[in-house]
């Protein structure tokens, strides 16, 4: 299996060498960084070279690492029916920079774009119909990014005197505790409030 | 006569619609009575499931999967396990794999029992889904006597399963597959060579093997094409890859040969839930290593180390190594997969659903282009779509 894989790794660099970052292989799974602008010749390749035909695409997601410059990763995963094989690609983009969309090259990617959009904000470039997907009619915010709080903003219910549904801010009667499990034992650093300034200075 | 125009009109069908199979909103475009356009509008069950899941530790996070596809609960939670095991590393007894392997086919039997007869319901008729829903009652009564819960099992675990199957519930299984079959041809007798729900679904809904690889289908969908894939065979997991079972493919694509497979597809089944307890070895049902499962009820009331190792798996929870993964699975709607992200702690970095029906119900608009507006429900009853998975 991994054999396969390496082999497939090879074939991709030697044919997409300028468009890819990086190959690796873990748990019997290939995943290749792929550069932004070169997305969709990369996804056309992998569909029409004879032996990669990923016909198939699985899906399409984002994820967030609000620290990195480059906070969103698009992870694309396809599937091969030919040669039974799957490989995912990433692609690394921030909220301002739009992505090549795939939807001219498989059809499919029309709504995982639109949840991708919907849920992290990610945009997508030459997406026929780049609506919100999942959330609510009139829905601010993108609400799968880290920086969003779990309970959301607002929350709705049924007004019996303006008989309609109403939103309002959430107002909790408990605030949503995160419990801290890390053993002590383990090299967790509790930073008393305060103290980071003292290392920032020296 | 003068020529009119004819101006389109536009149909809201759903939410609350009989037919929609829960929450489905599709704006339709009629040309009188034929269907144009279709604007599926989704989410009006999305419950934010993968933030949820970001949130919560990996065993608190399973069960939210039997929230997704809830005609077949613990098919998704075989996925999310799988994933998570795959990053992990460990091993599964070979006990455990036999019991998930009989519970994932009992669950496709629940979910295409649900599909076959609700498709006849969507057409008209509604007998089967009465005769259907008696023998799903007692596939939900053989959740039950493992896990205590009728759908909503949270049965597997990271590892294996939960519970060893009870004294007496292999024999009432065999007994169900004895009988079972006879419940399949009455159901059959019904529909198949019913003049009515050939007429509603046979060339309804066709599809091209091209058109079922470029929208992404998988599962019934893409076999009724001819396809023969499923993944059970062609990326085995747990003990799939030892067991004798055939796979249905459709000739014409279309709701009629998805019929049919669902039928046939529920006969393989048993004869995979028969293999299985054939099969099944003694020995535990959950991995016996302590980073990876809690330890034995029994083991914490007399040990400390097991009561400290307990305490540990319920509140801070397994810390799984960084990497990835997308794991799929053989859902009974076709391919159900997880991809996972840990950054070392003891919660999923991300945990992104690849629902089946997302994709299905996405080749509604080309599916129902050209067709009468009553079609639009058998297609949609074929589709198999339940908004638990497609909403997420």
């Amino acid at each position: 299996m991994d054999n396969a894989l390496k082999e497939l790794a090879a074939h991709i660099k030697a044919e997409l060498g300028e468009d890819i970052t990086d190959t690796n292989i873990a748990h019997g799974e290939l995943f290749v960084g792929v550069k932004a602008d070169g997305i969709k010749k990369v996804l056309t390749f992998l569909r029409d070279d004879s032996s990669c035909k990923f016909q198939v695409l699985s899906d399409i997601c984002g994820v967030d690492y609000p620290e990195r410059a480059q906070r969103f990763d698009v992870v694309y995963n396809l599937l091969s029916l030919k040669h039974n094989q799957r490989i995912t690609l990433k692609v690394q983009t921030d909220p301002r920079t739009p992505v090549d969309s795939a939807v001219s090259v498989y059809p499919a990617a029309n709504w995982f774009e639109r949840e991708a959009w919907d849920m992290y904000g990610i945009m997508f470039k030459g997406h026929p119909d780049l609506r919100r997907m999942l959330t609510d009619y009139g829905f601010d915010g993108h609400p799968l990014r880290k920086d969003f709080p779990l309970t959301g903003y607002v929350e709705v219910r049924y007004s019996e005197e303006e008989k309609r549904v109403v939103y309002e801010p959430v107002s909790l009667t408990q605030e949503f505790r995160k419990f801290d499990f890390q053993s002590p034992w383990e090299g967790v650093e509790y930073v008393l409030p305060g103290d980071e300034k003292a290392t920032e200075q020296g | 006569m003068a020529e009119v125009e004819i101006k389109n009109y536009t149909l809201n069908f759903g939410p609350q619609h009989p037919a929609a199979h829960g929450v489905l909103r599709m704006v339709l475009e009629l040309d009188g009575e034929l269907v144009e356009r279709v604007d599926s509008h989704i989410g009006l069950l999305h419950r934010g499931t993968e933030k949820l899941i970001e949130n919560k530790t990996y065993m608190q996070a399973m069960p939210y999967f039997d929230r997704l596809d809830y005609s077949a609960p613990m098919a998704q939670e075989h996925g999310f396990v799988l994933a998570a095991e795959k990053l992990i590393g460990c091993e599964v007894p070979r006990r455990a794999q036999f019991i998930r392997v009989l519970y994932a086919e009992i669950s496709r039997l629940m979910n295409h029992l649900m599909n076959v007869c609700a498709q006849a319901m969507d057409v008209g008729a509604t007998t089967p889904m009465l005769w259907g829903f008696v023998e799903r009652e007692t596939l939900m009564e053989f959740y039950e006597r493992v896990c205590g819960a009728r759908m909503h099992a949270a049965y597997f675990r990271v590892g294996g399963v939960h519970q060893d199957l009870p004294e007496g519930l292999e024999d009432d299984i065999r007994t169900f597959i004895k009988e079972f079959p006879k419940v399949l041809d009455d159901i059959s007798t019904l529909l198949t060579e019913n003049r009515i729900f050939k007429q509603r679904n046979v060339d309804i809904g066709v599809v091209t093997q091209e058109e079922a690889m470029a929208w992404g289908f998988s599962g019934v969908m893409l076999r009724s094409t001819g396809l023969p894939w499923d993944i059970r065979k062609a990326q085995p997991y747990d003990v799939y890859g030892e067991l004798d079972f055939d796979i249905p493919v459709g000739l014409n694509g279309d709701c009629f040969d998805r019929y049919l497979m669902r039928m046939e597809e529920m006969r393989q089944s048993m004869k995979i839930m028969e293999q299985c307890l054939d099969n099944m070895p003694e020995g535990p049902v959950l991995s016996e290593d302590p980073k990876v499962a809690p330890p034995r009820r029994t083991e914490m009331k007399t040990s400390m180390e097991a009561l400290i190792n307990h305490f540990k798996h319920y509140t801070e929870g397994v810390r799984v190594p960084a990497g990835e993964t997308y794991t799929a699975i053989e859902a009974p709607k076709g391919e159900f997969g997880v991809y996972l992200v840990s950054d070392g702690s003891s919660k999923p970095y991300r945990c992104k659903i690849r629902a089946p029906g997302f994709a299905h119900l996405q080749g509604m608009d080309f599916l129902t282009r050209g067709h009468m507006l009553a079609d639009a429900s058998a297609i949609l009853g074929s589709l198999d779509i339940v908004f638990g998975e497609v909403d997420r």
